[in-house]
């Protein structure tokens, strides 16, 4: 038989190099194998020990979050995590990042960011039912910015609206430290039936192993070990590694694993994401603790000439691995088929623990399954968790402008300017149960035929996170817990996506020990376990890191959709401010914004007030008692107080209450646990925040159609809409 | 009214239509794949919306060429009624059932929002529960919406009352624009839904099945249901 080209490829120091593998790592190679490694087996053990597959840099510390409870039917490990939300369903979700493919290509790599977490969520039997994203880019005077943000927009927006899936929020923000590395997050929430979850163990040896959706083709072959490498200045030339996504392919394959899901057929499946065939055939043996025979000449292939090497590490978007009880071949084939995708059985399972890759009559690869998995580097970095800078007192902050100038400016500054340019190109309606549109808190999307809604957001705030990692983990969290909060659900569990730099580097791996660390205390105090999760490292560009960016999405249910509570203010209602503030500007947007300062400490969060301040929110809402309610974050109460005013198309007039020291630092100080609620009884709101043991001070009544703040002029509801309006729209529209 | 929704590989706004007719009906559709060569006996054919084919070629241009389509042409030759919203609008104009087509928008971008939606025509079996005039609020979500038709082909519309709806202003819109924005999509002489020569075939872009609830945005789109309900039946 002609030997085949790329098996007989010499494996050189070099190629080792290239493969990402250090002199240690290929060392570990040759034990595992007792020999050397093929190319293809070189190319496999490349990728399932990428940082990104193996988590070898991260592992020690995500050990130390908090991944139980109660309602946690499936934490980390598996595809995405499982929730209880009782009667009998569940939901799935996760958050994965794709910032490097989307630098390079940011219309496909979005797309395709939001294809790959979508799979991952149907993969586990659930419909999915709400799409959000985290954005990151670079400062908007950036030459690069506006076709960035447009690409990632257009191809976010085009991915979930042909599948159908409604993009129901996110958050963006604009930094300079993002200028050659954006990050582009996407998250997926789904729904299952808690008896039909679907999981990864491959079970039963013989059974068939099954490949579903589109053909393999030559994209995206070690796109997760470009993840795992910092970016240069020829990086641009990887643009061949990003992936093409075709969302009418994935609505059918959602379609036809749902519909093969509603049988009992399957007894494992798994998505072929990052390292495509390698990492689901891999994963499925070694959870399952069986081998795996894989027959590649029997793999639908898109393009000819393909070898075991490029089969098993394409990244072709659209596909699936399954095993399936035996006998149940034809009943699985006749649904893809009726969805026109492709089907083929191309191996079973073994009893022998082996990866066994076979083309054209020769073994490609044969790796023993456990040390290739259980064998995986795990290093523990050196680090240095940054000290936090000193505290800014209110009075070392000038005020930079008058109050009424001050919010102007704030509305319509980058991060805080409307996002409808961005959400307009979302369809966010499609399946029409959603209850809380984009630009409130979390959005909230009902649960089909209940009376159920979960309450979805994403939120971090990265510049707290680089001043002081333990703290801004802690707030990301907090954050997270205070957005689903404000709709009246309860918080049930978080997924995150730890965007990081090079973990080699001692401070960043320091940033990253400190933002975890802040995460488990916040996940812990707050019963908000982190249940699924992706870490994103060497998010650089010739040597310059990112912002420490550990975005959290968080998740909540609440059991009757028709009490939830909205930012829009009611006319003739109260505003109370629950939580205290000292005025704390340090790390504020204010502070960056207006002052051009970027110093001090940020909010210390108090975990303990966090949980009862969002216990009080949720019992005001419940009973009634708050008509509308708000999380105060970026740029304080004032800004928080502006877009209740907007949304609820009402004027505002605003007092600042007795001895709260400056006013700019009262109205836009950052400090955290803190909610607006519109009531008209604020007597019951101080009652139930005194027994609670959280401050509550009424700042002023809806009326008209201005806003004003005593002591300066009011701002008319026009002027302030046009100035939140304007910038985004302006920023992407003027060439 | 017994209806059908026709499913193409792509649609994914069935179920949002379905739920639509069965509250206004009390009898939920039959789903027809597209597929299927035989139609049911019913009163109405409902082309949904999402991307029939991926929208491959041109919105719609595949879906109009299904077996399907062949069946739905015969029904809607025959006087059944049919209603094509967004993408099944494209559909039915790629079929020949509606004249004109629909080009990429203006903006050359996906856009979903509300925007005020204009009844020209309350006299037909669509819209009879509505007044002619009234500003209806509707959600689009689309990318291909912007009608165009030649200039004999629009006057002969306006001419036989075959305009359905045109987009309007829309009070309290809340984006900021001093002018508000009327059209979302460049389409020709503000136009937002057509009807056929008998005004048994609807097309729309709008998506009346997205507005039936207050708490989800408003629920003007109830009013078309509940007239084909009453008109059918």
């Amino acid at each position: 038989m002609t030997p085949m080209p790329d098996t007989a490829l010499e494996i050189t120091p070099d190629l080792v190099a290239e493969h990402g593998l250090t002199p240690e790592e290929y060392d570990r190679v040759l034990a595992i194998l007792g020999r050397e490694p093929s190319f293809t087996e070189l190319g496999i053990f490349s990728v399932m020990w990428s940082e990104h597959c193996s988590y070898k840099s991260s592992r020690k510390w995500l050990a130390t979050l908090p991944t139980e409870g109660p309602q946690v039917i499936q934490g980390p490990g598996e595809n995405a995590g499982v929730v209880d939300i009782g009667d009998g369903l569940a939901t799935i979700f996760k958050i994965e990042s794709h910032n490097h493919p989307s630098y390079i290509e940011p219309y496909q790599g979005a797309a395709t960011g939001v294809g790959g977490i979508l799979r991952d969520v149907f993969t586990m039997g659930a419909r999915p039912i709400a799409n959000l994203n985290a954005l990151r880019f670079g400062a908007p005077e950036h030459e690069k910015t506006r076709h960035l943000v447009a690409g990632v927009v257009a191809g976010i927006g085009d991915y979930g609206n042909c599948i159908g899936v409604p993009t129901v929020g996110g958050e963006v923000n604009f930094h300079p430290a993002y200028n050659g590395n954006i990050l582009v997050n996407a998250m997926t929430v789904g729904v299952a039936a808690t008896d039909r979850i679907f999981y990864s163990a491959a079970a039963g040896v013989g059974n068939p192993v099954v490949y579903v959706g589109s053909k393999t083709g030559r994209d995206g072959i070690h796109g997760a070990t470009m993840a795992s490498e910092e970016f240069t200045e020829d990086s641009e030339e990887k643009r061949p590694t990003v992936q093409v996504g075709d969302p009418f392919t994935e609505k059918l394959l959602l379609e036809a694993c749902l519909e093969l899901m509603a049988t009992d057929a399957i007894v494992a499946i798994q998505d072929m994401g990052a390292a495509g065939l390698t990492s689901s055939s891999v994963e499925m043996s070694s959870k399952g603790g069986v081998g795996i025979e894989l027959d590649l000449d029997l793999a639908p292939q898109r393009e000819t000439g393909m070898t075991p090497y490029e089969i098993m590490l394409s990244e072709s978007q659209e596909r699936m691995l399954m095993v399936l009880k035996p006998g149940r071949e034809d009943e699985a084939r006749a649904i893809f088929e009726k969805w026109e995708l492709d089907f083929a059985v191309i191996g079973r399972l073994t009893d022998d623990g082996h990866l066994r890759v076979r083309m054209h009559g020769q073994t490609a690869a044969d790796i023993p399954v456990d040390p290739l998995v259980s064998e995986a580097p795990v290093y523990d970095r050196p680090h240095a968790v940054p000290r936090p800078p000193a505290t800014l007192d209110a009075t070392e902050v000038p005020e930079a402008m008058p109050v009424r100038e001050a919010l102007l400016a704030l509305m319509a500054c980058p991060d805080l300017a409307s996002r409808r340019w961005i959400w307009e190109q979302y369809d966010y309606l499609v399946r029409g149960e959603t209850v809380i549109r984009p630009g409130g808190d979390a959005a909230l999307v009902r649960v089909a035929d209940t009376a159920k809604a979960l309450a979805v957001t994403t939120d971090c705030a990265p510049r707290y996170c680089a001043a002081d990692p333990v703290m801004g983990g802690r707030q990301a969290v907090a954050e997270a817990y205070r957005n689903i909060s404000a709709t009246g659900a309860t918080p049930l569990a978080v997924t995150n996506n730890l965007n990081f730099g090079n973990p080699e580097r001692t401070e960043i791996m320091g940033q990253f020990v400190g933002c975890v660390t802040g995460i488990g205390e916040a996940c812990r105090a707050l019963d908000f376990p982190v249940v699924s999760g992706n870490v994103s490292l060497y998010n650089e560009t010739n040597g310059k890191g990112i912002l420490p960016t550990p975005v959290i999405g968080g998740v909540g249910l609440i059991e009757d959709w028709t009490r939830a509570a909205r930012i829009a203010l009611p006319e003739d209602h109260a505003l109370v401010l629950i939580g205290a503030t000292e005025g704390w500007l340090g790390a504020s947007l204010y502070l960056r914004e207006l002052s051009g300062r970027e110093d001090g400490a940020p909010p210390s969060v108090d975990l303990d007030a966090e949980r009862r301040a969002g216990a009080l929110v949720r019992q005001l809402i419940a009973d009634g008692t708050a008509a509308a309610c708000h999380d105060v974050s970026d740029g304080g109460s004032l800004v928080a107080a502006a877009e209740m005013a907007l949304a609820g198309r009402i004027g505002l007039a605003l007092t600042q209450p007795a001895e709260t020291g400056p006013a700019h630092a009262f109205w836009f100080g950052e400090d955290q646990g803190r909610y607006l609620v519109a009531t008209q009884d604020p007597d019951a709101v101080r009652e139930a925040a005194s027994a609670s043991g959280i401050a509550a001070n009424e700042l002023g009544k809806a009326g008209g159609d201005a806003l004003t703040v005593d002591g300066f002029d009011p701002i008319s509801l026009l002027e302030l809409r046009q100035a939140h309006e304007t910038w985004l729209r302006e920023f992407m529209t003027t060439p | 009214m017994k209806s059908a929704i026709i499913v193409f590989p792509g649609t994914n706004r069935d179920r949002d239509m379905a739920v639509a007719l069965t509250r206004a009906s009390s009898q939920p559709p039959v789903m027809v794949w597209h597929g299927d060569t035989e139609l049911p006996e019913v009163d109405l054919i409902v082309v949904p919306g999402g991307f029939a084919y991926g929208d491959y070629l041109r919105a719609g241009a595949m879906a109009a060429h299904s077996p399907i389509m062949r069946e739905v042409v015969k029904a809607a030759g025959s006087g059944t009624a049919v209603l094509g919203v967004c993408n099944g609008f494209q559909v039915l104009t790629e079929a020949g059932l509606l004249p004109g087509a629909l080009m990429p928008n203006a903006g050359l971008k996906f856009v979903c929002r509300d925007v005020g939606v204009r009844v020209e025509n309350s006299q037909t079996l669509f819209t009879n529960h509505y007044e002619t005039g009234v500003t209806l609020r509707f959600p689009v979500a689309h990318h291909d919406g912007n009608y165009f038709a030649d200039e004999d082909v629009l006057d002969r519309l306006e001419a036989e009352d075959r305009i359905a709806f045109r987009y309007a202003p829309l009070d309290n819109a809340d984006d900021g624009h001093a002018n508000g924005r009327t059209n979302p999509n460049g389409s020709v002489r503000d136009i937002a839904g057509i009807f056929n020569e008998t005004k048994t075939v609807l097309g729309l872009m709008p998506h009346p099945e997205n507005a039936i609830e207050v708490a989800l945005g408003g629920e003007d789109g109830r009013g078309l249901f509940k007239g084909m309900a009453e008109a059918l039946g």
